[in-house]
């Protein structure tokens, strides 16, 4: 297939293989950010390729794992509404809150409904006048701006039994908290999805702080390899900077277009984060401007205590301090079809990854 | 484990076994049933038989390449093909939403018929069941079949002769029937049509078996597909399972939704593919009888079993990596068959 075969070539894996551990001599930990990298590295046995003085760590970078408790809480007590339609990608109906999930309550009778996009939700509300039809806005800049697409259409077209319960991300923030709290990260896999909407730009300011590595990383096994490569070359050389390796798709300025449409609609919040707590600024919710189609604001529920489940260390997980082999829940309680944390819900969580792929 | 059914619990993976573990074996518990083979092998007067049955709701009725009929015929003919035995009976049962077309469902007992047919099996008994609207999904059927089982196949739906250096053996492209079902289910268009790959088996199989290939086990990869097969061969087995990526055939076009849906091949459903464990001797023969066959032409070896990694099942990826495989855990895609 065009465009993926030559991204992984078997060849140039094994010779980028060659390369890191000929120049590879320091110990160094290397997080990706992104869960697409995790399911990937995972998938094509990435591990298996590097020498044993490079560690990999998962980061605080799929949407469904950050998500806190009580975003689920207060969903699951939306889709309890009478008349109402809970709209949301595939992951997060199985995400346990404090006592229940949308899966159980979708089995229970509520109306909840996977959709591939916003604007299939947008329709739903379209032939549902009768009822309020909320979607469940989560992930980073690569989703939000089809949120905002969302809302600016229902506000077009004046569709006012839309709404959007935002816990739209953005992700520096997250990547500085980790760094704050003294976790050792060497160097980042950066995520490719996200800094193709929103620039290498977005950089600038964690780098000027932090004197970091960050390789902004595309999907496929060479690209992975070969950001490591440059990871490596990186630190070896004693030389952080950001580095874009998926430059088909990645550049300075980002997506200005999509950029435009997210400012229009949102605003950066305080925000909750699974493990994170609050984090300044890391969120991003509706503007005053579109508050009528703002769940928050116009759909009051009263939400139940959150309640973290017992002996689940996704938040350590999310921060890189632990590993899910740590976990004592995990592959014995917890697995993914019976998922105690986040972190096992979906299949770019790290404990999910691990649970799949992992030896 | 959860106190309702939820869809995952009928998608062929690890919550469906966890189910029939806790809720059906618990309570049926005999010793045909708990060997779990594809089919029950029972003796009656020093005669084997396989006696098997299986349930199709899938939705929608009609796909590319087949129907809700054609598949009920071929999958219970297989599950009773792969325990190595001939089939030769069927029975057929129907639950039909009210209101459904007369004309839709002579079309579904005509292709019943001629699957029937062509696999030399005959359908000997049957019922009928009308809900009310809105009560079913337009219509279920459940068939059973009966196969008449040699005794030196006995030991094939139980793998008790799998060890290491055997191979394994794949008839062709796996994942059309998924992504056909979700493509007609979700009105995609794609630019060359996926058809089903929802096809009886036996006749494929009964040419490998009467050859002496030295078989040592089989199975119909259907829900959960591939991976969930292989990592329930290796499971508390004292062999591993290593599956080369690069041999595994996967049509062009299955790549290419799977890369967009973020779906694995090797999960996908499949109704016409069967996954033979064969001994290293014998596999080249095995391989060339069923390439002569129409639904093997594209086989091919795909892995072996190794005395490393007891009770796993590794895939070699694409780049020379290796990582688990797994079973399909939750559900990817709710009524394929």
């Amino acid at each position: 297939m065009k465009y993926i075969d030559e991204f992984r070539d078997k060849e140039l894996v094994q010779e980028l293989s060659r390369k890191i551990k000929q120049i590879s001599g320091k110990k160094i930990t290397i997080m990706e950010v992104c869960g697409g990298h995790t399911m990937a590295i995972h998938k094509f046995g990435i591990p298996s390729l590097l020498p044993g003085n490079i560690e990999l760590l998962s980061g605080p970078g799929c949407p469904v794992c950050v998500t806190d408790i009580r975003f689920i809480d207060r969903s699951v007590a939306y889709s309890r509404l009478d008349n109402t339609i809970i709209t949301t990608y595939g992951d997060l109906i199985r995400v346990p809150g404090s006592s229940s999930s949308l899966d159980k309550e979708k089995a229970g009778g509520a109306d909840v409904r996977v959709v591939y996009s916003t604007l299939e939700a947008l329709d739903i509300a379209k032939q549902n006048k009768n009822k309020k039809v909320i979607f469940l806005g989560i992930g980073f800049e690569t989703t939000t701006p089809s949120s905002a697409i969302a809302i600016l259409e229902a506000s077009k077209k004046n569709i006012n039994n839309f709404f959007l319960y935002s816990s739209h991300k953005v992700m520096p923030p997250a990547m500085a908290a980790l760094l704050d709290e003294g976790i050792k990260i060497d160097g980042y896999i950066g995520p490719g999805h996200v800094t193709t909407v929103a620039g290498a730009k977005m950089y600038d300011d964690l780098t000027k702080k932090y004197n970091l590595s960050i390789v902004i990383s595309g999907f496929e096994p060479v690209d992975i390899m070969q950001s490591i490569y440059f990871l490596v070359r990186q630190l070896e050389n004693d030389k952080p900077k950001v580095e874009i390796q998926y430059k088909r798709a990645v550049d300075y300025e980002g997506n200005l277009i999509a950029q435009h449409m997210i400012n229009e609609v949102f605003e950066p919040r305080d925000d909750w984060w699974r493990g994170l707590g609050v984090l300044q600024k890391s969120g991003l919710g509706l503007r005053k401007k579109y508050e009528s189609f703002d769940a928050e604001k116009k759909i009051n529920v009263r939400v139940e205590k959150p309640k973290e489940p017992k002996g689940c260390i996704c938040g350590e997980i999310l921060k890189g301090l632990k590993r899910p082999t740590d976990c004592s829940l995990f592959k014995r309680v917890c697995t993914p079809s019976n998922p105690v944390g986040t972190c096992m819900v979906s299949n770019e969580g790290t404990c999910q990854a691990y649970y799949n792929f992992k030896f | 484990m959860s106190k309702t059914i939820l869809l995952g619990h009928g998608s062929g993976g690890k919550l469906t076994s966890d189910l029939i573990k806790k809720s059906f074996i618990e309570y049926f518990d005999n010793p045909v049933l708990n060997a779990m083979t594809d089919s029950a092998v029972i003796n009656i007067n020093d005669k084997l038989l396989a006696f098997t049955t299986d349930s199709y709701v899938v939705d929608p009725v009609f796909f590319p390449g087949g129907d809700i009929g054609k598949l009920s015929v071929c999958g219970t003919i297989n599950d009773l093909a792969v325990s190595g035995a001939e089939p030769v009976f069927l029975s057929a049962a129907f639950i039909i939403e009210e209101g459904f077309s007369i004309d839709d469902l002579e079309t579904i007992t005509q292709s019943m018929r001629e699957e029937a047919d062509k696999a030399g099996v005959r359908i000997v008994t049957g019922d009928t069941k009308v809900v009310n609207k809105g009560q079913c999904d337009k219509i279920f059927i459940n068939t059973a079949g009966i196969g008449i089982l040699e005794r030196k196949f006995e030991n094939i739906s139980t793998g008790n002769d799998i060890q290491p250096g055997d191979k394994i053996i794949v008839n062709g492209y796996i994942g059309d029937h998924g992504i056909a079902v979700m493509g007609a289910r979700e009105n995609l268009k794609f630019e060359a049509e996926i058809v089903t790959d929802c096809a009886s088996l036996n006749h494929l199989i009964k040419s490998v078996l009467d050859s002496g290939a030295d078989i040592k086990f089989m199975r119909d990869i259907t829900r959960g597909g591939l991976a969930t097969i292989v990592s329930e061969i290796t499971a508390n087995r004292k062999f591993g399972i290593t599956i080369n990526e690069s041999d595994l055939p996967v049509r062009e076009s299955v790549r290419g939704m799977c890369e967009i849906f973020g779906y694995d091949p090797m999960f996908l459903a499949n109704e016409g593919k069967v996954l033979m464990i064969v001994s290293a001797q014998s596999s080249h023969k095995a391989l060339a009888i069923i390439k002569e066959n129409k639904y093997g032409r594209d086989s091919a070896i795909i892995g072996e079993i190794t005395p490393d990694n007891p009770g796993k099942a590794v895939l070699q990826s694409i780049v020379g990596g290796s990582r688990i495989i797994d079973k399909l855990t939750g559900e990817m895609l709710p009524r394929i068959c």
